[in-house]
């Protein structure tokens, strides 16, 4: 087991939120086309609700933190609250579009001991990722910022979502993250509005698409392990947990609303009503989602693939039940070993779902 | 002999788990897992105590250890750290404005 698997293991036992992203702002100098935000800024934490947040999560135990938004540099005191986190000991993870990274923000970046920055970039070609963003001009800004934290020698991870738009582009994004030494993630998953709007769905990429994303060695490895038939479902599997959400991660919006991942929008408390660890400790519905088990997933706890599937509780949660199947996930299953999920089987589909989100709570503070 | 002194770096996220030290490198990523006595010498790393001072007065009275045993163990320990930029080492005092990091 990895030192990583034993520091995860350990805050499960000792019910620690290991890591929490945290989105400063909706506030974005961006209009991504997919993007599941409204950027309208409803009453962002101050820098003092912040630090006192930041305060809190440090003494809870909290090592991973995520800063993103919206684009978080888009806040005037970002670099406050990044200096504020480092104090405190934090491994910071920052997402931005790099627009606003120059050589004095690099080398800021650099001194106060970020671990990585993840930047957004959807093609290599100015046409397409100019049109995705809604912002012209911006792949060259992106890549000028990418260059500057990379001359600083920080950790880049260049993050880039499939989508129709981009599909054909994706190879050679992930050649030029190749050539600046960053990091390279692909993400075939467009998720719905935070407000379980669904019209940003219709950028999904094509089932060729994404079946093509899980049989790329270059990107899943071992492309015959990867994509092999599940293995039979054990006890293990059905004791198991079905992710980290709510267990020894979870999201604090810009607004203080904490929720289990910045994808389940499950309301559980707000941290300018209660401190952290009161919403950790006895949050109602954290609670409920900490009682899920593999076996206790309506259809999914029969289903071959539980073993292996992505399944997404916030996802499962968007279309109206968290301890039912996730759609989309289904579908990457289906992708992946060429096998229908039960879900799809009993919904005599076996082809790709449809997302019906039903049930989404927003609770803006 | 010339005395060793070590600081913690700032180039670190640590944190305190059920007891042990985690620090992890922004330099190399790499994650640690203090033993309880690199966690004693960790935390005693405020770059102007000697670190067999800190050998002497924090880890011999606590653990079963010769004194010459514990400091060659506690200098190969202090060059594994710094050489993931997570101690900083030298012959002198490090007296810099950068305030000791310490896991919360």
């Amino acid at each position: 087991m990895s030192l990583v698997q034993q520091l995860n293991q350990k805050a499960l036992a000792h019910g620690v939120a290991l890591s929490v992203h945290l989105d400063l702002t909706y506030r974005c100098n961006e209009r991504c086309e997919h993007c599941y935000l409204e950027h309208d800024d409803r009453g962002e934490m101050s820098t003092s609700e912040i630090r006192t947040l930041l305060s809190q999560l440090a003494d809870a135990g909290v090592f991973f933190l995520t800063l993103s938004g919206g684009e978080p540099l888009v806040r005037n005191d970002c670099f406050e609250i990044i200096e504020y986190a480092r104090d405190l000991q934090f491994n910071v993870k920052l997402k931005t579009n790099a627009i606003l990274i120059r050589e004095k923000e690099a080398a800021r970046l650099k001194t106060l001991g970020v671990q990585q920055v993840q930047i957004s970039l959807y093609s290599h070609q100015a046409e397409v990722h100019d049109a995705i963003t809604k912002v012209q001009g911006s792949l060259e800004r992106t890549l000028a910022g990418i260059r500057v934290l990379r001359a600083q020698g920080l950790n880049v991870s260049v993050a880039n979502v499939l989508m129709k738009s981009n599909a054909s582009d994706s190879e050679a994004v992930r050649a030029l993250a190749g050539e600046f030494g960053a990091h390279y993630t692909l993400d075939p998953t467009i998720t719905p509005m935070i407000d379980g709007g669904t019209e940003v769905l219709r950028h999904r990429a094509s089932a060729a698409d994404v079946a093509g994303v899980f049989h790329n060695s270059a990107l899943v490895g071992n492309v015959e392990e990867f994509c092999a038939p599940p293995q039979a479902v054990d006890e293990g599997i059905l004791e198991g947990l079905p992710c980290s959400a709510g267990h020894t991660a979870c999201y604090i919006s810009p607004y203080g609303d904490l929720y289990p991942c910045v994808q389940f929008p499950l309301p559980c408390g707000n941290v300018r009503r209660q401190s952290f660890p009161e919403i950790w400790q006895e949050s109602p519905q954290l609670a409920d989602v900490r009682s899920i088990r593999g076996k206790d997933l309506e259809t999914c706890s029969a289903c071959s693939h539980l073993g292996t599937c992505s399944r997404c509780p916030g996802l499962a949660y968007m279309e109206g039940n968290m301890r039912g199947p996730s759609s989309v996930d289904c579908e990457k299953s289906l992708f992946r070993t060429g096998i229908p999920s039960a879900a799809m089987m009993a919904s005599g589909r076996t082809t790709r779902p449809t997302f019906r989100p039903s049930l989404v709570q927003i609770q803006l503070a | 002999m010339s005395e060793r002194y070590i600081a913690r770096s700032r180039a670190v996220a640590a944190r305190v788990l059920d007891g042990e030290v985690m620090i992890m490198s922004a330099t190399d990523s790499t994650l640690f897992s203090l033993s309880d006595v690199a966690t004693i010498i960790w935390q005693e790393a405020d770059g102007r105590t000697p670190l067999s001072s800190i050998v002497k007065n924090r880890i011999c009275p606590e653990f079963d250890v010769a004194q010459d045993d514990a400091y060659r163990d506690a200098e190969a320990f202090t060059e594994r750290l710094a050489s993931h930029g997570i101690l900083r080492i030298s012959d002198r005092p490090i007296l810099d404005d950068e305030p000791p990091a310490s896991a919360s």
